[in-house]
């Protein structure tokens, strides 16, 4: 146990290393960097923009009031949002493979997850999180709060950045055998960031069990939204799944270091 | 005369050729039209729960809704809301230098581009138009054009792509004067998502921000084609779009070769 958590430990001030590398070389670059951060800011801010026009139109959607859905919103932000910050780069993996970067990396006594993950490490995709957590913020404001509806949101917070992070590598690991097509995880990762931006009442029963069992961003944000908000569910699904988004999260994490440990020891460069 | 014909024989050549060069990437197109099919499926169930709480808002029904995101998610890459096209060509050639070759042609700049991007374009429509539509048309109810809702879909997606190329084109042109062009290519990558109706049908827009939306350039992008297919339009009305995106398209390329014209003389060829 001590040797795992010495292993991680490792690996954890390795990315640092490389991430704050990274970060003095795109500081260089001062305007283009704030533009960026200026752009991606209101470019993330767009759904929320979107729903907000929505409402203009209704005060329920598929059952939820604007703030619940901030809430919702919120909660899928903030997961996609870190693990975009933390792994998003995993999805260069296929042109890693074409240019033979990954042939490099492979020899430096740094693990090759976390070299792939560091690599042009951008800060600025903090202002995602930001924006999320800002909405998030707002949902929060109206929720009748208790310790155990308190814990359960940390709680569904934290497991929706690891069932995206878990989504994002299992899904780049694709690349080792096809070198591109980085577009297909695209669906599952943004779209699954999307899709749980509303209410799961919005789409019908075998869509929401296809999330709740295939790939399970069900778990995300709406589950543990619907105790946290004291709503029922819709579908009637049993209440214990408010507190099942570690199982998801365990289950999306080792199918996917699974995938990863098949994908490196698939690889065999691109021999040119 | 024989000037003019010449001039069209080459366009049609290069669009020809620009075509062949994108039915290269299969994989990538399959993937790409994939990712495009599930985002379909997750926005036609948001509008449709849209529609069930407020029926006919906008002018639209809940079919139109839903073929309206079909044909946006169709359309999004012929008309290149993101980015990419000849334009992404121009501005790697502008940083590397390379655009010196193109100036030296004895053909126009700005017809070359423009030609290889309508073969880009024309490839799109054929594979990553069609599929959504028929993925759509597999899960949903849509509705399909009539008489002659067919040519003048076809004609708005045509002025559609222009009206996009130039503005694309405008942002690359200025990599003669920035060097880097990334954060202009994000604002309107922003303002194209937005204001193109692909986040949200512009007939759901409110007020002021509606009639913006509908009188900019990114309106023929997505919410005119569409508006023609559904026949959600008056003739009048119909006619008034498709002379604005004309003139929007016309706009564009005079406004286009203004800016060629400062550029080519202010660059400095270096070498020997």
């Amino acid at each position: 146990m001590a040797d795992v958590l010495r292993t991680w430990g490792r690996a954890g001030v390795d990315y640092v290393r490389i991430a704050r590398m990274w970060g003095r070389a795109l500081r260089t670059y001062r305007a283009s960097f704030w533009m960026l951060v200026v752009s991606s800011f209101v470019t993330s801010s767009l759904d929320f923009v979107a729903l907000a026009i929505v409402f203009t139109h209704l005060d329920r959607l598929a059952g939820f009031d604007v703030r619940e859905i901030a809430f919702l919103y919120g909660a899928s932000g903030l997961g996609i949002g870190v693990a975009d910050l933390l792994v998003g780069r995993v999805e260069r993996l296929g042109a890693m493979i074409r240019t033979g970067a990954l042939d490099a990396m492979l020899t430096r006594p740094v693990p090759l997850l976390v070299q792939v993950c560091a690599d042009e490490f951008a800060l600025r995709r903090i202002t995602r999180i930001v924006q999320a957590g800002a909405v998030f913020a707002w949902g929060c404001w109206w929720i009748d709060w208790t310790p155990s509806r308190a814990a359960l949101t940390v709680l569904m917070v934290v497991c929706s950045a690891a069932i995206f992070i878990g989504l994002f590598l299992g899904f780049a690991t694709v690349q080792f055998w096809t070198q591109e097509s980085a577009e297909v995880a695209n669906a599952f990762t943004y779209g699954g960031n999307t899709i749980t931006q509303y209410p799961l009442s919005v789409y019908p029963g075998e869509v929401v069990k296809a999330l709740t069992f295939g790939v399970p961003v069900a778990f995300v944000s709406w589950y543990p939204a619907l105790e946290v908000l004291g709503r029922r569910d819709p579908f009637g699904s049993p209440a214990w799944f408010a507190y099942a988004p570690p199982v998801a999260a365990l289950a999306v994490g080792t199918a996917a270091a699974l995938a990863w440990r098949a994908g490196v020891r698939h690889y065999r460069s691109t021999g040119s | 005369m024989a000037g003019i014909g010449d001039a069209v024989g080459l366009g049609t050549r290069i669009a020809a050729l620009s075509f062949r060069r994108y039915a290269t990437y299969r994989a990538a197109t399959l993937a790409g039209a994939f990712t495009n099919s599930v985002f379909g499926v997750i926005n036609a169930y948001v509008l449709l729960a849209v529609w069930r709480a407020n029926p006919g808002v906008g002018g639209y029904d809940a079919v139109d809704a839903v073929t309206f995101v079909w044909l946006s998610q169709g359309l999004l890459t012929v008309v290149s809301i993101w980015r990419g096209g000849a334009d992404a060509d121009l501005s790697d050639r502008i940083r590397s230098g390379d655009v010196v070759l193109d100036l030296q042609r004895p053909v126009s700049l700005l017809g070359w581009y423009l030609a290889a991007d309508l073969g880009r374009a024309a490839y799109q429509l054929v594979t990553r138009g069609v599929v959504p539509v028929v993925v759509g048309a597999l899960l949903f109810d849509l509705r399909w054009p009539h008489g002659w809702a067919v040519p003048a879909f076809l004609l708005a997606v045509l002025l559609g792509v222009v009206v996009s190329f130039s503005l694309r084109m405008l942002v690359a042109l200025s990599g003669f004067w920035l060097l880097d062009d990334t954060g202009l290519r994000n604002v309107l990558a922003f303002l194209a998502i937005f204001l193109s109706g692909l986040t949200l049908p512009l007939v759901l827009f409110p007020g002021v921000l509606g009639t913006i939306a509908f009188a900019s350039p990114f309106a023929t992008y997505l919410q005119l084609p569409a508006d023609l297919w559904l026949g959600t339009r008056s003739s009048a009305d119909a006619w008034g779009g498709l002379g604005l995106a004309a003139a929007w398209a016309a706009v564009g390329l005079v406004v286009c070769s203004m800016v060629l014209r400062r550029a080519t003389a202010k660059v400095v060829v270096q070498g020997g």
